[in-house]
């Protein structure tokens, strides 16, 4: 050990020279109000899509094909609720209340990700939604496991450690679909189709459009912008559709030897912002089901309460 | 979850080793926290052995306050055994 260091009291860092060490930021260090509310805004979105993107595949629990497809399925659903779980608990750190962010949700006020608007049609579409959509979110997501803020971090890292089988059963599930009889062929090929692009709108809107990109990337809230991230998932998606015998639905879609990655066609920006504004095909289904899902339990949660009330009650207190 | 108080979760992932801080949780009370944290964190066979405590029993040093506080820990560097000069001929010390 260094003594001579050693002898040198700790200097107090700023906030900024800590980001810029790369040290974490912890629940009760001092922050800029303006990271805190930004924080707070990320992970609450993130929890609300975790917990909304149960939906699209709950529908889908009673018809899976085999009895080992629905167990996977429940499997994954029950996953995505303990992400919204570890999520909300990360938001619940920075001072906001549980009750604040469902209200928040439930009126409509806050943000989740667009993807889960869209509806899930056919069992393909549980494959395209573990392959593509989960995939996207593991893009997104494995860089929030450096995030700059230490609770965001410890739930990220439970997050991508689980997230992995969710995109790998998805696949599976196009795989055997692509392998199969034309008609299954066909529903695969069809899932690609309309999935494919909003999977590359799950990374938000390009880098010149993004509001909050440049100080989230000074903050190390994000590590890399939108378009990086982008491109990366189409590298790394099309010799994976290709593996499938699958198109991917872009006529403008090659590889680009001298950028030395696949160019794509534009995106549909005015469909993204669209469904960001609730004109989504799903999104007042979506959240009346959630809202119908929070009120129909509520008399669990009373019952709970009474529960606990009696049995603090029953126990007799110590002797003295 | 206003009447639901929160819970700070610690995990031993086998044993031999100690509970480690995991997270947290709501619940109404203690059992159903421990029975929570089963679902929440243990869904892969992450731990042996479960501890619940009530995050408001929780006290903490303050983060603002650390070089103060912390100061002791630097200021003796004499108890690092590297502190002390001994010949090389000196071994297995």
């Amino acid at each position: 050990m260094d003594t001579e260091n050693m002898q040198k009291a700790m200097p107090t860092l700023s906030f900024e020279e800590r980001i810029e060490k790369d040290e974490k930021i912890e629940a009760r260090d001092w922050m800029p109000e303006e990271y805190r509310r930004t924080l707070i805004r990320q992970i609450s979105q993130h929890a609300h899509s975790e917990i909304v993107g149960m939906l699209p595949e709950g529908n889908w629990v009673t018809r899976a094909p085999s009895l080992k497809r629905k167990a996977i399925l429940l499997a994954k659903i029950q996953d995505e609720a303990g992400h919204g779980l570890y999520l909300y608990a990360a938001c619940e750190t920075l001072g906001v209340s549980r009750d604040d962010l469902l209200r928040e949700l439930h009126s409509g006020k806050a943000k989740y990700s667009s993807i889960f608007n869209y509806p899930a049609l056919t069992w393909a579409d549980m494959g395209a939604i573990g392959w593509l959509v989960d995939g996207a979110a593991i893009m997104n997501q494995i860089p929030l496991c450096r995030t700059s803020y230490g609770p965001y971090v410890r739930a990220m890292v439970r997050i991508c450690k689980e997230e992995s089988f969710h995109q790998r059963q998805g696949y599976e599930i196009m795989l055997t679909l692509s392998r199969g009889t034309e008609v299954q062929r066909n529903m695969a090929q069809d899932a690609l189709n309309r999935w494919w692009w909003p999977s590359l709108m799950m990374f938000g809107p390009g880098d010149s459009d993004s509001v909050h990109s440049l100080q989230n990337l000074r903050w190390k809230i994000k590590r890399f912008s939108n378009d990086e991230l982008r491109q990366r998932f189409v590298d790394m998606t099309v010799p994976q559709a290709d593996l499938l015998g699958l198109k991917i639905p872009d006529p403008r879609l090659c590889w680009n030897p001298e950028r030395n990655h696949y160019d794509f066609g534009p995106i549909d920006w005015d469909e993204f912002w669209n469904v960001v504004k609730g004109n989504g095909p799903c999104n007042r289904e979506r959240l009346s089901d959630r809202v119908a899902a929070y009120e129909n339990g509520a008399w669990v949660r009373d019952a709970a309460i009474a529960h606990a009330q009696k049995q603090r009650s029953k126990q007799v207190p110590a002797a003295s | 979850m206003k009447d639901w108080p929160l819970y700070e979760v610690f995990i031993r992932s086998r044993s031999g080793l100690n509970h480690k801080h995991v997270g947290s949780l709501h619940a109404a009370d203690p059992q159903m926290a421990i029975e929570h944290a089963r679902d929440v964190y243990t869904r892969r066979m992450e731990g042996v052995s479960i501890w619940v405590v009530e995050s408001s029993r929780l006290h903490a040093s303050d983060p603002m306050e650390n070089d103060a506080f912390f100061e002791p820990s630097q200021d003796k560097i004499y108890r690092h055994p590297t502190f002390y000069d001994l010949p090389d001929e000196v071994k297995h010390m």
